[in-house]
């Protein structure tokens, strides 16, 4: 097969990859951000974290995959999202280095202020990182000033940290907050009971409105803002990616309100996963376009792996994607039961 | 300080935290994994509480392994960015593999083991402990071939402004890589063996809970005298190995100057590497090095003098690190000896000495691993890639010396408070001892 087929699929792979972690995180970085606004006393705290206790390191690993399948198929790409992008994966990177060990060490000490702190890291580096990824992504999507000499493997980039933060990027931003903080309050309501659920259902059934209109906003400003919707103008077809985004929202909020959260946070999963799906179909064969300089722009085409190493890593995914796949939904059934205050307070080894 | 040298500093800072963490994660994954066994198969409730203590301790530490690995993935792309275009096509792949095959078995069932004692089955719990620590030391495999092809590359040939993949199985059967794994890993078990020595010793010498800490220490000194033996002989390979494929760490190493066949190898050696000699060369074995390097008394070994200045790494540091790296090595060794005589006397509780010798050794595998490390990457300099790609061209361009010196500020402050809070907790679980409630760990031992 031919080098552009393998450097397709890799380019479907990074967008799935990206997806998926951001459906799976999305619902720990929502529950974080939102556990200082939901929980209203130390053992609902720790009902929250412990509703996603058992799951959120594996849900982070779909970004170090999403960073090494990066590395691996689309090393030029790799080498110049992350060093233009320094300052603000800085800021990600101790966002999720404090979150993590917040869950860890919330608990291994009795004391008011100790837990405070905690609980206020988690509020904190849940936030920056859903805002910074938003950000981030709405820059990939405007396209970044950045000058590409392929032949003479020159490289030259001309943003600042505050330059991400113009008003497309943050509208981004806001829009992944919301996303994470709707598609976690669902997910709070499914995995807590009593009295925590329904307060954390009825946020998700607030939050809703916020979101749509954020949404609309984004749907409007991606327009004059960036060139992604020139793909789903030369095929029309694609358009049912947005619609099925759009029309999952519009049923995320639809059982929401009837209290039906499990089918809620089905559909806003979907949300998730085809708001990704539209950004990146819009892209493609964009990883990374430039915002000054259409030749300078990274596609799969200049920026990808040799063809023998597109090929092992194809292999390499064929064969573990699908068996990591399954043993995580193993892992989601042993842990489907709601966390209960009961839970917390009578085992030694919840955090 | 320019953009590159505050990038080394950074990645050293970085990598040397990062790797305060790892060893013990490799070691203790498995003897907690081992204790859980003795506690299904002979289902005696002391294994059991073992399985709980350590393995608290197993997490605490864990959490910042897991943490501090996600800056070496990232640092790669922000501060290397000339490396990761370079050798992207080779170096990425090993990356990609660990994350989908180990890192996702490792946090999974981490995850399964610290939440699941009573929602799944004994031996479906036992399962997900040595997944995860299967899976750890897998992780470390290849992250380790992925060093190795810096340290010695293969498989690859230079072709469209970069170096591209040739040959992958080459790359993963890299014998540097494997060498290096094995001396890594027991080193591991043998920092894990010495931190459960040393706590067990603490308490012994308290008289508290002396069966389990009596039974914690037995088990230990035999894994740390074991694991440090194999640490010996297969420093020995790598070595050899050395000498074979990295002249110039060798020769760095056991600060050799000149080029010479039968070398013999000077016991105490003081280098000056401003004249380019030893200001102290005394008790000298005779063929000593050349029997090290080669295993051939006669074989000719290269001096740094052989290679030009600019392409030689800094001698002092590199020699250091690795006298100090054996010396600790060697006093493991006797250490673990002496443990497994006395812990099989009845009256170990009484061998004063010993264990306060023992309480304070637990930082000597910790020193000797980060020596280790020095002479590993402090060896292979100017190269990034042992002769292949330099370390000043690998930097980032578009990345300035400020944003550098920022973050390498952010890392100094928040590894160290966490760094500080983590060893504080550790210390604290550790002296807190086991559950002396035998009745809350039977209540959440699971169905049978």
């Amino acid at each position: 097969m031919d080098i552009s087929v393998f450097q397709s699929i890799w380019f479907v792979l990074w967008g799935v990859l990206w997806a998926v972690y951001f459906m799976l995180d999305g619902f720990v970085l929502g529950t974080g951000l939102l556990s200082g606004f939901l929980a209203k006393n130390d053992t609902e705290k720790r009902v929250l974290i412990n509703a996603v206790g058992p799951v959120w390191d594996g849900n982070e690993v779909w970004l170090i995959t999403a960073g090494g399948a990066t590395f691996a198929a689309f090393p030029t790409t790799y080498a110049l999202m992350f060093s233009n992008l320094y300052s603000a994966l800085l800021l990600l990177l101790f966002s999720l280095i404090v979150r993590g060990v917040s869950f860890e060490f919330r608990g291994k000490l009795e004391s008011a202020a100790w837990k405070g702190a905690w609980d206020a890291a988690i509020v904190v580096f849940s936030f920056l990182p859903a805002l910074l990824f938003g950000v981030a992504f709405g820059n990939i999507f405007k396209g970044i000033p950045m000058k590409n000499d392929f032949a003479a493997t020159s490289f030259s980039y001309d943003g600042t940290l505050l330059g991400l933060l113009n008003p497309y990027g943050l509208v981004t931003g806001v829009l992944f907050v919301l996303l994470f903080a709707v598609h976690g309050s669902l997910y709070a309501a499914i995995k807590t009971t009593g009295d925590l659920s329904k307060r954390a259902a009825t946020l998700a059934n607030k939050l809703w409105l916020p979101l749509l209109v954020v949404a609309v906003v984004f749907l409007g400003y991606t327009y004059p803002a960036t060139k992604l919707y020139g793909n789903f103008l030369k095929a029309p077809v694609l358009l049912i990616i947005p619609v099925i985004a759009v029309v999952s929202l519009l049923l995320v909020k639809l059982f929401a309100a009837k209290g039906e959260c499990y089918k809620a946070f089905t559909f806003s999963c979907l949300t998730i996963v085809f708001v990704v799906f539209t950004g990146v179909t819009g892209l493609f064969p964009n990883l990374i376009p430039s915002s000054i300089d259409p030749a300078s722009n990274l596609t799969i085409f200049n920026s990808s792996s040799s063809l023998l190493t597109l090929q092992i890593m194809t292999v390499v995914a064929l064969i573990f994607v699908p068996t990591v796949i399954a043993y995580k939904i193993w892992v989601y059934r042993i842990f489907r039961a709601p966390v209960s205050n009961e839970d917390v307070l009578g085992s030694p080894d919840a955090y | 300080m320019d953009v590159l040298t505050l990038s080394q500093l950074q990645f050293a800072a970085t990598g040397m935290f990062h790797w305060i963490f790892v060893p013990l994660t490799l070691g203790l994954s498995i003897l907690t994994a081992w204790m859980e066994t003795k506690y299904v198969t002979t289902g005696d409730e002391m294994w059991l509480r073992m399985t709980k203590f350590w393995g608290k301790l197993f997490l605490i530490n864990f959490a910042l392994g897991v943490v501090t690995g996600i800056t070496m993935e990232f640092q790669f792309g922000m501060n290397w960015s000339e490396y990761s275009r370079y050798v992207g096509d080779i170096f990425g792949a090993p990356l990609a593999i660990e994350a989908t095959f180990a890192f996702f078995l490792e946090s999974v069932f981490i995850g399964v083991w610290i939440f699941g004692w009573n929602k799944i089955s004994k031996k479906a719990h036992l399962t997900a402990i040595w997944l995860a620590s299967v899976a750890t030391n897998i992780s470390a495999l290849i992250i380790l071939l992925a060093n190795a092809w810096m340290q010695k590359p293969v498989g690859y040939v230079l072709r469209n402004n970069r170096a591209e993949m040739e040959n992958f199985l080459t790359v993963l059967t890299n014998p540097y890589g494997w060498i290096k794994f094995t001396h890594t890993l027991l080193s591991g078990y043998a920092l894990a063996a010495f931190l459960i020595m040393g706590v067990s010793a603490w308490h012994l010498l308290r008289n508290n809970e002396n069966d389990f800490f009596k039974r914690s220490f037995r088990l230990a000194a035999v894994w740390a005298f074991v694991a440090s033996l194999g640490v010996a002989l297969t420093g020995d390979f790598h070595a050899v190995e050395i000498a074979k494929t990295q002249p110039t760490k060798f020769a760095a190493m056991e600060s050799q100057w000149e080029t010479k066949r039968g070398v013999g190898m000077n016991l105490l050696i003081l280098p000056n590497a401003s004249q380019e000699c030893n200001s102290v060369e005394a008790l000298c074995v005779p063929n000593g090095l050349s029997m090290l390097a080669f295993h051939d008394p006669n074989a000719e070994i290269k001096g740094l003098k052989d290679f030009p200045k600019e392409l030689r790494p800094m001698v002092t540091p590199t020699f250091l690190s690795f006298r100090l790296m054996v010396g600790l090595g060697s006093f493991m060794i006797l250490a673990s000896l002496v443990a497994i005589l006395l812990s099989r006397r009845q009256n170990l509780e009484r061998q004063r000495w010993f264990l306060t010798l023992m309480v304070f050794a637990i930082p000597a595998p910790y020193l000797a691993e980060q020596f280790g490390w020095l002479v590993a990457e402090l060896g292979r300099q100017p190269w990034i890639v042992y002769g292949v790609l330099k370390t000043a061209d690998a930097v980032s361009k578009s990345v300035s010396a400020t944003q550098v010196a920022l973050s390498l500020l952010g890392f100094t402050v928040l590894y160290g408070l966490l760094g500080a809070i983590d060893i504080f907790l550790l210390i604290k679980y550790a002296k807190k001892g086991p559950d002396k409630n035998l009745s809350t760990i039977i209540n959440v031992q699971g169905r049978a």
